[in-house]
């Protein structure tokens, strides 16, 4: 079960290594780069921790991703592991939220999820990018099954209040309209000389090449309604077969409109290294990462603990906690050292013996507010109405976007697609907001695309990040000051504390951090261990 | 109002620019129509209770809190939440890019009058701005 599909031959790895051995690390990047490595984050083999020292044990502080990682990285290694979790179950942020599933609030308000068999909503991570090859090394490992998922669909809609009336539009059409008008007048602008000091003779050919196909442009460099712009934008009237067949093209929007609208940002959204295709969802739900990772380490953890101190001294970690399946009885744990991945707003109100810089980059993080709603309808009226599989549709209301299911495309009966997902002011607001007055907002901002929306609408659940009782947020939020200060402390060891998750990478926010992180802690943890007398 | 109140938040955002990494999977690099934030309590309706709740009252989480207006000695200065509104405080975000120096006061104003609160010393922009740290922490 460890491994579902080994590599038959570890040759591109060993050539590597020759390589780099060889010519030294320059070439080595080169030749990762172009065998395609070494793009995206720094992931290329989990960490070779051999000779632990017998009976050393460590301690992990939470079963999310990253403290899983850390326990299966380190009992692989030889070290005797023991993990603390205050939920429930195992998987931290990790999360997919299925029919009876509750969600309770702090506040107090519990959610009964009403979703039909076999659907669910992520409400915490819910895409992975290719390059997140950390993390897609562990799901290879543990045998999570993967299949795409839709981030880019031409076909969604793009909406702002404040232009083309209210209305929104097809990404597609805008798409091709701001490109070919783009193209027009850069191409117009090179071909009446106005670059010239910019454009060489030998350029000036190949730019004009270049933005008369990418712009869909006729041969007087007109972005124009007519067959060229419609193969692009799509037709008035489709392509069809037999005697009427014949398509009639469409009408472009207006340049002046294109360019004001502000739509623009998300053809750029999805450029985005984070954002680019091709990503993956695990089949199933997200939480099938999380099982997965459960699989390997479950008998090393204890749910049900609330940590409430973290000390240290020359021997050894002690962890205090409340043993909450017994009452709450107070409990301590011991071990040589300790991996904490509690998150930023708990830890730093929790009673953790550290040096001052590490304190000080526990204080130094807080924690984004985010909100997202599940929805479920009682037919994909997106999918038979408009014909989107998948994919996002974006708006500047406060619900900011819809995502459609990139699962399950033709099935009959109800489906459940991500009805808002949202950062900043707007998902203060939601999180502030009861469960019904979210759903409420929810529901009359989606009918700006979708006017069945109401008809259709079955039920929903809202997950609000900032009320989550075990993360108070829902993920870093490093500004550049902090990072220039505190990162390093809250990333190295102290004494016999490392922490680890998200907080502590440059991919924040991803589950990415946390793999890379739970490897680098792991990493010096053993380290230290070695050279501890 | 509401188009006026979006380009500024818009414009005192830079935290929201497409490569701030703690935006890496969020929803989107735009933020959108907001609420209008006139009044104390339209501030605190629409920003501070999604936290400290719609009774002032905070919440407890695993070993956590978000503390409580109520009766709470650190309000008796109005220099401590302007402080902390603006720079944020441990797992709270700062604030000093997202509310201008009167919405700061109103809000301030309101929690410091309500919630079992009865401050008579009201704060003006002018105070806030006093406090407004040069740059803002993502600025930095």
């Amino acid at each position: 079960m460890t491994n579902a599909h080994p590599r038959k031959a570890p040759t591109r790895r060993q050539l590597l290594t020759r390589i780099g051995t060889l010519a030294g690390s320059a070439a080595l990047y080169q030749a990762m780069t172009s065998m395609g490595h070494a793009q995206g984050t720094d992931f290329t083999a989990p960490p070779v921790l051999s000779g632990a020292k017998r009976g050393t044990r460590v301690l992990v502080l939470g079963a999310g991703l990253a403290g899983m990682l850390a326990a299966y990285e380190l009992r692989k290694a030889g070290y005797h592991v023991q993990v603390l979790e205050f939920q429930n179950r195992a998987g931290g942020r990790n999360i997919s939220l299925r029919g009876g599933d509750t969600v309770t609030e702090l506040g107090g308000v519990t959610q009964k999820v009403g979703f039909a068999s076999g659907n669910y909503i992520n409400p915490g991570p819910w895409r992975i990018p290719y390059h997140h090859q950390g993390l897609l090394h562990y799901c290879r490992e543990f045998g999570v099954e993967l299949e795409p998922f839709v981030e880019l669909n031409h076909n969604s809609w793009l909406h702002s209040s404040r232009a083309f009336d209210g209305k929104p539009v097809r990404y597609r059409e805008f798409a091709s309209d701001f490109h070919g008008f783009t193209a027009e007048l850069l191409g117009k602008a090179i071909n009446q000389h106005k670059l010239d000091d910019m454009v060489s003779a030998d350029e000036h050919d190949h730019i004009m090449t270049a933005m008369r196909r990418w712009g869909s442009l006729d041969s007087g460099l007109n972005y124009s309604k007519g067959i060229i712009s419609s193969e692009t934008r799509g037709y008035e009237k489709a392509q069809g077969g037999g005697i009427n067949g014949a398509p009639i093209p469409s009408e472009p929007f207006a340049r002046k409109d294109v360019m004001r609208s502000g739509l623009w940002t998300w053809l750029a959204f999805h450029e985005r290294l984070d954002m680019q295709t091709t990503m993956f969802q695990p089949v199933g739900g997200m939480d099938m990462i999380g099982k997965g990772f459960n699989r390997q380490v479950h008998d090393l953890i204890t749910l049900n603990c609330k940590v409430t101190a973290i000390h240290q001294d020359d021997r050894g970690v002690t962890v205090t906690y409340n043993d909450m399946t017994h009452g709450g009885a107070v409990r301590e744990a011991q071990a040589d050292f300790c991996v904490c991945t509690i998150p930023l707003p708990i830890l730093s109100q929790l009673d953790v013996q550290v040096g001052a810089p590490l304190k000080a980059a526990i204080m130094a993080v807080p924690y984004a507010s985010s909100v997202k709603l599940g929805l479920e309808f009682k037919r994909r009226f997106w999918e038979e109405d408009d014909q989107i599989y998948g994919g996002i549709s974006f708006t500047d209301q406060p619900i900011s976007q819809i995502s459609y299911p990139s699962h399950g495309y033709f099935s009959r009966g109800p489906a459940v697609l991500l009805g808002g997902y949202m950062f900043g002011p707007a998902a203060y607001d939601f999180a502030g907001m009861t469960p019904q007055e979210r759903i409420e907002h929810a529901l009359a901002q989606g009918e700006v695309f979708h006017k069945q929306y109401r008809k259709e609408f079955s039920n929903g659940v809202s997950f609000a990040w900032s009320r989550v009782p075990w993360t108070m947020g829902c993920c870093s939020m490093w500004s550049e000051q902090a990072r220039k200060t505190h990162y390093k402390a809250l990333c190295t060891m102290d004494n016999r504390i490392v922490l680890a998750g998200e907080h502590a990478s440059y991919v924040g926010c991803w589950q990415e951090g946390a793999i890379l992180s739970a490897l680098d802690a792991v990493t010096q943890l053993h380290k230290r261990a070695q050279g501890a007398s | 109002m509401r188009k006026i109140l979006f380009l500024s938040v818009l414009a005192a955002l830079p935290l929201l620019a497409t490569s701030h990494p703690a935006r890496a999977d969020s929803a989107s690099a735009v933020v959108g129509e907001v609420q209008p934030l006139n009044t104390g309590e339209d501030v605190y309706r629409h920003v501070c209770q999604g936290c400290h709740m719609p009774d002032g009252k905070g919440a407890t989480g695993a070993g956590a809190q978000f503390p409580a207006f109520a009766g709470n000695a650190k309000l008796q200065s109005s220099a401590y939440p302007v402080y902390v509104i603006m720079n944020g405080y441990g797992g709270m975000p700062w604030f000093s890019g997202t509310l201008k120096d009167d919405q700061i006061a109103n809000v301030v104003n309101y929690i410091r009058t309500h919630f079992g609160n009865h401050y008579t010393d009201a704060i003006t922009p002018a105070d806030v701005a006093a406090q407004r740290p040069a740059t803002s922490p993502q600025e930095q």
